[in-house]
């Protein structure tokens, strides 16, 4: 239908229609990891970005398989493969054999995102379903942190074998010295490829909220319960949103679109109770980390969160309408 | 189609396969999968409560009241139970270890107190005896090939023989609970696939004889719930 030599329009919402699209969506999330692959490459060398790209090629060509033997329309062109396959890289330990990782893809993108319908239909976060998978399946490949010299003095002297050593949340745990809160906060350690540096990803986040890809309840609230919740049970809240994959998580992966809540008090409550949950883990649970679990119980909570912060129509008194 | 006794006898395998076309005894299936021995023991203790049982509600059909058949089937079933867990702890009783709960648990197996209700208390002695034995070993099969392909990819064994060699790194989440449903749904997912869906239409059709409640239930005279 075309409208445009026509000076009156008859149409249904949506009204106001610009560029921005799933692809472009995905593209600036892809953008935005940039810093923190650019760190990992740094400090882990150029096999962090063969499995990056082992990852992003392997979740592409599921993609595509799934959905043609499944009959579907090809979505390739909406980059959101290409995410998930970045994001299940950066949250992997480096020294994860590719085959590993490539499960670790089919199990996001097969299992996770297609088998329940594709981009939108997917009740958790494909990448956070599919690093937890390799986390459980594979503890022992999983748990390889592997130290370079380019680390802290801290995480060096404490690797037993100056290849793998401890995590600073493992450190932690057992009552041994810990980077200092700058060396966290730039990204002088170990741990999975792209949750290292703080600040690199919070370079990406800033540019997220500016291009307006996220909202920053999510991320804010997150992070904030965080830094609250370790101040009160004795941590260093500094140290506690640098460790582990506190800020990849509530950056990039509590944020997607699909398994978080859609009204802003629905972000917060998701925001805070992924930070609840975190520290609940790191403090009491048999894991040092718990970012990932964290998330995932959230995603599982959406559905409730958003039926219970529906909005008010207008005109309708509370609890009126349903 | 088969004749009289022998469909009766395969009935179990593929149409009526208590796991993966029924779907009960879905606990103890998840739980016990994850060694393929685990699978042969659970499942004869099974077969073995299922024929006792089958045989003895099927031949007290008439003097059970009614009203209160339940109670009377699951009071033979934990008889037939009691028997094979004492039979277990004294001439096997490692095997009694690893199955541990699950034995006398067999007591409220849905599988059991379905077979009793759907089958035993309308059919002959003979046939009763059949059809526990064939839902009985096919429930023993099944379990086993669940248990096996669990085992072979969480532990990188079959029956705890390594056949592997040690070449790929079993991956452990299989013997774990989220391992566990995944095969449970590839599994049923194959079966449909193998039946064209013939079986699942079945289950529709066939949920409610196995239910209790299907008397009270309105559900049942529509052909069940979905």
């Amino acid at each position: 239908m075309s409208t445009k030599h026509t000076n009156l329009v008859v149409s249904s919402a949506p009204h106001v229609i610009d560029a921005t699209d799933t692809g472009s969506i995905m593209r600036d999330v892809v953008i935005a990891l940039m810093p923190a692959l650019a760190w990992a490459v740094y400090i882990f060398g150029y096999r962090a970005l063969v499995l990056t790209v082992v990852c992003v090629a392997a979740s592409v060509i599921f993609e595509g398989i799934t959905r043609k033997i499944l009959g579907r329309s090809q979505t390739l062109d909406d980059w959101s493969a290409v995410v998930t396959g970045v994001l299940i890289s950066l949250n992997i330990s480096v020294s994860m054999p590719y085959w590993m990782a490539i499960i670790g893809c089919f199990v996001a993108i097969v299992v996770v995102k297609q088998l329940f319908g594709g981009l939108g239909e997917n009740f958790a976060n494909p990448a956070i379903v599919g690093r937890l998978v390799l986390a459980i399946g594979f503890t022992s490949h999983m748990g390889n942190w592997v130290v370079t010299n380019r680390m802290s003095l801290a995480i060096r002297q404490a690797a037993a074998d100056a290849v793998t050593g401890a995590t600073p949340l493992a450190l932690l745990a057992n009552g041994q010295e810990v980077p200092s809160n700058l060396e966290m906060f730039l990204g002088l350690r170990n741990g999975s490829m792209g949750e290292i540096s703080a600040l690199a990803l919070l370079i990406g986040g800033v540019y997220l909220i500016i291009r307006k890809v996220i909202t920053p309840e999510i991320p804010v609230s997150f992070l904030a319960t965080v830094a609250i919740l370790s101040a009160v049970m004795g941590f260093d809240p500094v140290f506690m949103l640098c460790a582990g994959g506190v800020m990849l998580g509530a950056i990039f992966m509590a944020t997607d679109y699909v398994t978080s809540p859609i009204t802003s008090k629905g972000k917060i409550i998701f925001g805070i109770g992924c930070g609840a949950l975190t520290m609940a883990i790191r403090a009491y649970g048999a894991y040092p980390e718990g970012v990932s679990f964290a998330i995932l119980l959230m995603n599982i909570m959406t559905p409730h969160i958003d039926n219970w912060t529906r909005a008010r129509i207008n005109g309708v008194e509370k609890g009126g309408a349903k | 189609m088969k004749s009289g006794k022998t469909s009766v006898f395969l009935n179990g395998f593929i149409k009526e396969n208590p796991i993966l076309v029924l779907i009960l005894g879905t606990c103890p299936t998840l739980a016990l999968s994850t060694q393929a021995i685990n699978g042969i023991g659970m499942g004869l203790c099974v077969t073995l409560v299922l024929m006792g049982s089958n045989i003895m509600i099927s031949a007290l059909k008439r003097i059970i009241p009614d009203k209160v058949r339940i109670p009377c089937y699951i009071v033979i079933i934990s008889t037939f139970v009691t028997l094979i867990q004492l039979l277990l702890q004294a001439y096997l009783p490692e095997l009694n270890k690893s199955l541990g709960l699950y034995i006398p648990l067999i007591v409220v197996n849905c599988i059991i107190l379905g077979r009793a209700e759907a089958f035993a208390n309308k059919n002959s002695v003979f046939d009763s005896m059949l059809d526990g034995l064939g839902m009985g070993l096919s429930y023993t099969v099944t379990l086993t090939i669940m248990a096996a392909i669990r085992e072979l990819l969480g532990a990188g064994t079959v029956f705890g023989y390594t056949v592997t060699a040690n070449l790929i790194t079993p991956m452990s989440i299989f013997i774990l609970a989220p391992g566990g449903f995944f095969t449970y749904g590839c599994l049923i997912a194959l079966m449909n696939k193998l039946t064209e869906g013939k079986a699942k239409e079945k289950r529709a059709a066939d949920k409610c004889m196995g239910c209790a409640a299907a008397q009270l239930c309105s559900q049942a005279e529509e052909g069940g719930a979905e």
